[in-house]
């Protein structure tokens, strides 16, 4: 059975609620178990299984998705509380036909291996670029009245929050600086 | 004909899954009526269950059933003691897995576990190796089949006599494998069939597993692994996950999916043990080794003897005439360890090249250099030449690489602002071998070629290595070849583990596509599809018994805080001389992903065990530390072009493990050379260095 509305229902009516957010640019109206967190709601339920569970602890970056553009580690948030939100998974980066630059990267430059981490280190690419171009600065920016240059060392800085027990770090610190540069 | 496809870098095959988050691992396959499993561990370390109360748990809504000892299907015993789950009351280490919840979802599934009773008649414990552990034995072989002890010559004369001495003693902590996605199953019955989709590093072996255990033939178990989250050994065999799986949909009579929690993976699927290693080396004055001894020390559970061979290494690193090699065991109230990348060899020569640094330092000679003075191209342990041996090689490929040759020996010698600077080199080697494996080919009236052999990708690159094998053994461009492995449904193929994958597999893949090309002669079909199939098990079994490994050498460079402590690495490279490389772009992201997990055994890992729970403490990513983007600054792999026609059909001598290997002995010692402080016990934490200003 592929996972659809009758699927995402719980039965425990006392314990569950009605939300609806969009995923991916479409939208969902699902009723959960209030403990089910956004992560086990998109795998179990939405059959967006790009989400990876790693530690359920919010300690490995594997379940990293995108939150009204922010990036949030997916298994420390209740589907409950995200009525009217909006949630991009590593199923909605790439374009109808292509990949994205960041994915494409991604590959041309081996910055994976198992690729358990992979969607998480992807989402959380997007959301620093954007932290970057809003100017935010990282633990270790020299100058924060200055934007922020993206150097390697703010790269591997920015994206200590995602674990890869493979170790692609040095091949995703590339993909990512290639992607910055070609914007 | 050679299309050369080997030795291209081609992208992954599954990079467009893996980016777009299409693969599919183990429990993310759509089950009509699935439920979900969650395990159960004990509270307590040695004892025994008296009772399981199960009323409130399945009171909650949404639980199924629980599942242990007292209601769950019967397994055939005789098979590894570990898989003997859900059986008896026996409690043999904290943290065994006693039973399962199953319910209709995960929350329940996990709200469920919680609220198991379960009571114990608790025993006292010993969980913590000693070396003078009164329980200490010698094994009669050590893993997987190495004599326990060597001895040539006259070790303790040897020593004796010689000008220069070195008497060190080295500890390692328990390190835990924690591949990013967890031991991981969905399991299915149906009509007396067993389907699991599972997170392993080799289905056949798991298919045979679950087999003996349910009392099946394998053609009624299917093993599917199409993805795997990284093992790095703890998937090397049919693990918890698994097992608990299949028993509980067997139990509920519906699919079941089963994933180990983060927690769970600090014990029930296996761990590096701790080890206490002595290293004595005697050289003469101009630095060549006259007696060598490595005493190893390490743990196994009480439930199996898992000996660690951690003085392996040893036996075939460097030459002396006066040599012994020893491993003592303690069984123990703790999970049963297992491989971990470079088994015995990671831990051994942590040692023996850490070893290596400090009689450097005491016959007042180049590191690299005292490594090229005790090179050998004979084997000391086997007598024979080894096929290859390009270790000196690495040592002047990477020192030139690195610009060792400006090196001031002197410790303590650079400093650079708040940091003491220093660097470190380090040999490598590991075992260069195959098992049997069988495969077939097919060609098909369309012009395409279809490849079936059940290997497995965990992450090296082996799918898309194996396509390139196929292709040139085909003589055809690989955009022609289709591949399937990880699945037990495929012909039988050995795990990816021991360096030994590649090897394997290519072997049996290159045999099939010349059976293939053999029937062939008369053109491609154009009705029906032609298959030939091969079983390497006579030529692997018939091969020369001869001393075949890969080497390396690695090169650290440190920082450390004068103040604080913190050491920070500034750059790692490596050289390796591993044979062919069939794809540089995947072989050159194993050997940088080796080398990172030996540096984060330096620096970062650490299993804490509190003596009186009995277990690890720091059981999450949190708190057991493993680097992290943010730690890797630099790390390059090179390798050299190296011929080897005793090996394998495609020349390969494996690279997942020859990465780790000796890496950890080139960051310790660049510590020491920045700070003139040798830290004998890994990891080398802040702690150990702080105030490291006032030391030495």
């Amino acid at each position: 059975m592929q996972a659809g509305p009758e699927n995402a229902t719980t039965t425990d009516e006392r314990h569950s609620s009605r939300v609806a957010f969009d995923v991916n640019g479409v939208p969902r109206e699902v009723t959960l178990d209030n403990r089910t967190t956004l992560l086990d709601a998109l795998r179990e339920h939405l059959d967006l299984t790009g989400a990876k569970k790693g530690c359920d602890h919010g300690q490995c970056g594997s379940c990293t998705v995108l939150l009204d553009g922010r990036r949030v580690k997916s298994c420390l948030i209740f589907t409950v509380t995200l009525d009217g939100r909006s949630v991009v998974t590593v199923e909605g980066l790439a374009g109808p036909d292509e990949l994205s630059p960041l994915q494409a990267a991604f590959i041309a430059q081996d910055a994976f291996q198992c690729g358990y981490c992979t969607p998480g280190q992807l989402c959380s690419a997007r959301g620093m670029l954007d932290e970057v171009d809003r100017g935010w600065p990282s633990a270790v920016t020299e100058d924060l009245a200055a934007p922020p240059e993206l150097t390697d060392a703010e790269i591997r800085e920015r994206m200590a929050g995602n674990l890869c027990r493979c170790a692609a770090y040095p091949h995703i610190v590339a993909a990512v600086r290639a992607t910055a540069a070609a914007r | 004909m050679s299309t050369d496809a080997v030795g291209r870098a081609y992208p992954r095959l599954e990079g467009r899954e893996k980016v777009t988050g299409t693969a599919r691992y183990a429990v993310e396959y759509p089950v009509d009526g699935v439920t979900y499993g969650w395990a159960v561990p004990s509270a307590v370390v040695r004892g025994r269950i008296t009772r399981v109360d199960t009323a409130e748990a399945l009171a909650s809504p949404g639980v199924l059933a629980v599942v242990h000892h007292g209601n769950a299907p019967r397994l055939a015993p005789g098979l590894e003691a570990d898989l003997w789950l859900l059986q008896e009351p026996t409690v043999h280490y904290r943290g065994e897995l006693v039973a399962v919840v199953v319910a209709t979802s995960l929350e329940a599934a996990r709200e469920g576990a919680r609220l198991v009773r379960i009571d114990y008649d608790a025993g006292p414990h010993s969980t913590v190796l000693t070396e003078d552990h009164p329980s200490l034995y010698k094994p009669d072989h050590v893993n997987p089949s190495y004599p326990t002890d060597t001895e040539e010559g006259d070790f303790d004369a040897g020593y004796a006599a010689a000008p220069v001495r070195v008497d060190a003693t080295y500890r390692t902590p328990a390190y835990h494998n924690n591949p990013m996605e967890p031991h991981a199953t969905t399991a299915r019955w149906h009509d007396g069939r067993l389907l699991v989709h599972d997170s392993n590093q080799g289905a056949s072996s798991v298919r045979a597993a679950l087999a003996e255990l349910f009392e099946l033939p394998r053609e009624s178990v299917r093993v599917v692994t199409d993805h795997v989250g990284g093992g790095f050994g703890s998937k090397g065999y049919a693990k918890a996950a698994v097992v608990l799986a299949a028993l509980a949909a067997r139990h509920v009579d519906r699919p079941v999916k089963l994933a180990l929690t983060r927690q769970q993976l600090f014990g029930p699927v296996g761990y590096r043990t701790p080890t206490i290693q002595r290293v004595r080396l005697a050289a003469d004055t101009d630095g060549r080794l006259t007696a060598i001894c490595h005493d190893a020390m390490s743990q196994s559970s009480t439930i199996l003897e898992f000996a660690e061979q951690t003085a392996v290494y040893t036996r075939s690193m460097y030459a002396a005439p006066h040599r012994r090699t020893t491993h003592r065991l303690v069984r123990l109230d703790v999970p049963t360890p297992f491989w971990m990348r470079a088994p015995g060899g990671c831990p051994g020569a942590y040692a023996l090249e850490s070893a290596m640094d400090e009689l450097a330092v005491a016959v007042g000679m180049d590191p690299v250099e005292l490594r090229i003075r005790n090179d050998t191209p004979v084997d000391p342990d086997q007598g024979r030449p080894f096929t290859s041996r390009n270790l000196a090689a690495c040592l002047r490929e990477g020192a030139q690489r690195f610009g060792w040759a400006d090196r001031d020996p002197a410790p303590r010698a650079r400093r650079d602002g708040r940091w003491l600077v220093g660097s470190g080199v380090a040999g490598s080697s590991h075992p260069a071998r195959a098992r049997p494996s069988s495969a077939t080919a097919t060609a098909r009236p369309d012009g395409g070629f279809h490849v079936r052999i059940n290997a497995t990708d965990i992450g090296t690159g082996a799918r898309t290595a194996l396509w390139q094998v196929a292709a040139d053994a085909l003589g055809v461009p690989p955009e022609r070849v289709e591949i399937s492995i990880g699945d037990s449904d495929l012909p039988n193929a050995p795990v990816a583990g021991g360096s030994m994958g590649t090897a394997s597999w290519s072997w049996a893949v290159i045999r099939a596509c010349q059976a293939l090309r053999g029937k062939l002669r008369d053109g491609v079909p154009t009705e029906a599809e032609v298959s030939a199939g091969a079983d390497t098990s006579e030529e692997v079994g018939g091969q020369p018994d001869l001393p075949r490994y890969a080497y390396g050498a690695q090169f650290a460079e440190v920082r450390v805080d004068a103040t604080t402590g913190e050491v920070r690495l500034n750059r790692m490279l490596g050289v390796f001389a591993a044979g062919r490389v069939v794809n540089p772009t995947t072989a050159r992201s194993q050997l940088i992903g080796g080398m990172t997990m030996g540096l984060s055994m330096a620096l970062h890992e650490e299993g804490l065990l509190d003596e009186r729970y009995g277990d690890w403490v720091n059981h999450d990513l949190a708190t057991y530390h493993i680097t992290g983007c943010a730690d890797v600054e630099s790390i390059e792999a090179y390798w050299l072009d190296e011929h080897d026609g005793e090996l394998n059909p495609a020349g390969v001598k494996g690279i997942g493990e020859i990465g780790i290997v000796g890496s950890a002995a080139a960051v310790a010692n660049a510590v020491f050379h920045a700070t003139g402080v040798r830290i004998r016990d890994l990891p080398i934490r802040l702690d150990k260095l702080i105030g490291v200003s006032d030391l030495a």
